[in-house]
């Protein structure tokens, strides 16, 4: 489902010259697997899923998911491709202030094109367990509700892939099992491939596939698989 | 959820910043809006008071714009007066004779035809006398022909119709010469009505007041036009006022002769049924209603003495040269608080853009284009500028429908909520998505160019 290619990824220096962030030989995830990603602050994790999700483009290498590689696809074509294909959770929830919980959810199947579906959003606030929240603005949510009403919105176009940045790391340590869980669950159900960033060992420990990203010399390169 | 209904949720989100810009907007569009509508009354009063019904004025010589305002809006002093025998030259021979056997007097030809009769043959020549006031309102001194034969209205074929009454006739065996009928204004604000005694004055300020009173036969519907501002008074009972005799005049000079203390006393007493004799009277306008205006125009202008004036054509001149560059600057103006409200849009919206880099980003990462997040922007400064528009322009015509009263009465244009006295207001909207574009640009090329991997 998702395999990146000889992936390197650059950035520029303030005094000149380039630092490489990211060299990635291979990577494959299977359909609907669920796998941890972790590494050092800075070691490029959040760069790599904003490669994947098409955000950001590499200096070389591809990333093909479904058999379409992201690279070929103009710019806007990568952002249908993302409403489609991709979901996102991130580490702050990123909900947009102005909207409630319902609205958040269908801000993403309204950028998804022609998805739009009221009841699924109300099914996924529904699933996880928001039904009496909809109409709630984020500010008016607790900090666990709100990375729910994330989830929900990530899931809202049924992608295919979906990308956790941390999505427990400002949840308090009652709320984080329950976000896992929920992201694990709700990714089972809907057959949704799950890439999770984290620095949590008790959260790691749970996946089957644990890939880690190491810094090593100038440039990260992905390890070896754990299981 | 549409791209309006996320920009609606961004401009509500902003509540307090969206308020104080709408409302600059509104303010705007609603001082273009009373501005336009401004002069549309007043193009709208000055042309359709000048349709009158008459086509040409013939006065003295002097200012045509004068003879127009003097005549027809019954605003300004008159000019000098013509003589009796030369509005009899506007008759045909039948009637200039009838007119010379009933008033008698010295009238070189009584027998020929008026000179210019042939060219009023299917129109009319009407007599007016100006010079005197009832209360603050013009004196109308005419014939019964006057609201007989002239009409009014959009299409001016509207008949002078009474609320109560009748029209004056020229000698009626109740009141003899001295029968008069108000316009509804006249009527209304002095309360009188039939029956009633009107007394003219010379000059508003009532410095001199005829004995000789006129009874009220008649009280015309309002027309909105300034004939609902005067009194009407039968011509013959007018000149047997006071000091309403033409002077006499050094026949070289043609200055007045100064009368002797017997000459004033010899004054006939007005009730005498006796009209004052032909070289005795002038008038200060004819109304004339000619199919060859621009014949007679053209005759009549020759002459040393008399002008003829097309007040259509007299009052088009005055809003072309005056009128309407006055109004432009005042657009101007108002389109630059417009310009100005566009600026506090921008403004607005371009300060919030370091706040909402983040939200901007966030729905990138959901899927929306570039295109996408600049048309949210342009979508929301498009709204403030419309809601912003359309809160003015109701402001601006609310405020002008509930003036609507005052400028009837003054200017005898109806308005109401929904008038449009100014065609290029309808450009408002247009011009107004137009504003809301430039304004939201700036900041919508922000978010378009905004960076999602840095901001995130």
């Amino acid at each position: 489902m998702l395999t990146v290619d000889r992936l390197r990824k650059s950035f520029p220096q303030p005094a000149g010259g380039r630092v490489l962030i990211l060299d990635i030989p291979h990577f494959h995830m299977p359909a609907a697997e669920q796998l941890v990603l972790r590494g050092e602050s800075g070691s490029g994790k959040t760069t790599l899923l904003q490669i994947i999700s098409g955000i950001s483009q590499p200096d070389e290498g591809s990333v093909t998911i479904d058999s379409i590689e992201l690279s070929r696809l103009s710019e806007a074509a990568r952002d249908r491709f993302r409403a489609a294909k991709i979901g996102f959770v991130f580490q702050t929830f990123n909900l947009l202030p102005a909207f409630t919980a319902l609205e958040n959810v269908r801000l993403g199947m309204t950028f998804g094109r022609g998805k739009y579906n009221l009841d699924r959003a109300r099914e996924l606030l529904h699933q996880v367990g928001l039904a009496d929240r909809m109409h709630y603005r984020p500010s008016q949510l607790s900090v666990g509700q709100q990375q729910r009403v994330a989830v929900a919105r990530a899931l809202a176009n049924q992608p295919r892939l979906l990308l956790a940045d941390e999505p427990t790391a400002n949840v308090d340590p009652g709320n984080q099992q329950r976000i896992i869980d929920l992201l694990r669950e709700v990714c089972r159900r809907e057959s949704v491939a799950l890439l999770l960033v984290t620095h949590s060992d008790l959260v790691a420990q749970q996946f089957d596939r644990v890939e880690r990203l190491e810094r090593i010399n100038i440039a990260p390169q992905l390890s070896a698989v754990t299981t | 959820m549409n791209l309006f209904e996320i920009a609606w949720r961004n401009v509500r989100f902003r509540s307090l910043a969206s308020f104080l810009t709408t409302m600059s907007m509104a303010l705007g569009v609603g001082l273009t809006v009373l501005v336009m509508s401004i002069s549309g009354i007043i193009n709208q009063s000055l042309q359709r008071n000048s349709n009158v019904g008459y086509n040409l004025i013939v006065g003295s010589k002097g200012s045509a714009t004068q003879l127009v305002f003097n005549s027809v809006y019954y605003l300004s002093k008159p000019i000098e007066n013509l003589k009796y025998s030369y509005f009899l030259e506007f008759l045909p021979g039948k009637e200039r004779q009838e007119a010379y056997a009933a008033l008698g007097g010295n009238l070189k030809d009584p027998e020929r035809s008026g000179l210019y009769s042939m060219f009023t043959r299917n129109g009319f020549a009407i007599p007016i006398c100006l010079g005197d006031y009832v209360g603050r309102f013009r004196a109308v001194a005419t014939t019964p022909d006057f609201l007989n034969l002239l009409r009014h209205g959009e299409m001016n074929d509207q008949e002078y119709s009474f609320s109560e009454g009748r029209n004056f006739v020229e000698d009626s065996p109740e009141h003899g010469f001295f029968e008069a009928v108000l316009g509804a204004e006249v009527a209304r604000e002095m309360e009188l009505g039939v029956g009633d005694k009107i007394q003219a004055s010379h000059g508003s300020s009532g410095d001199f007041v005829h004995e000789q009173s006129f009874t009220v036969v008649g009280v015309l519907k309002a027309t909105g036009t300034p004939n609902d501002r005067a009194a009407f008074v039968n011509m013959e009972g007018f000149y047997l006022l006071e000091d309403h005799a033409a002077p006499e005049r050094d026949e070289e000079s043609g200055l007045e002769k100064k009368k002797s203390p017997d000459q004033a006393s010899q004054l006939a007493p007005a009730s005498d049924k006796k009209r004052l004799p032909i070289d005795k009277r002038e008038v200060t306008a004819i109304l004339l209603r000619s199919d060859f205006a621009l014949n007679i125009e053209k005759q009549i202008n020759k002459t040393p003495h008399a002008q003829a004036v097309s007040p259509i054509a007299e009052i088009g001149g005055l809003l072309q040269m005056y009128i309407e560059p006055v109004q432009w600057a005042l657009l101007i103006l108002t389109l630059l608080v417009c310009v100005v409200s566009a600026v506090s849009i921008l403004v607005s919206i371009y300060n919030s853009m370091n706040e909402r880099t983040r939200d901007i980003a966030v729905m990138r990462s959901l899927g929306a284009s570039r295109d996408t997040v600049l048309a949210i922007i342009l979508c929301e400064s498009c709204l403030i500028a419309i809601l912003g528009g359309l809160l003015g322009w109701i402001g601006g015509h609310a405020l002008a429908a509930l003036a609507s009263p005052i400028i009837e009465g003054r200017t005898g244009v109806k308005i109401s909520f929904f008038s449009i006295h100014y065609p290029n207001e309808l450009w408002i909207i247009p011009g107004l998505i137009i504003v809301g574009v430039l304004a939201g640009l700036i900041p919508a090329l922000v978010a378009y160019r905004t960076d999602v991997s840095k901001s995130l």
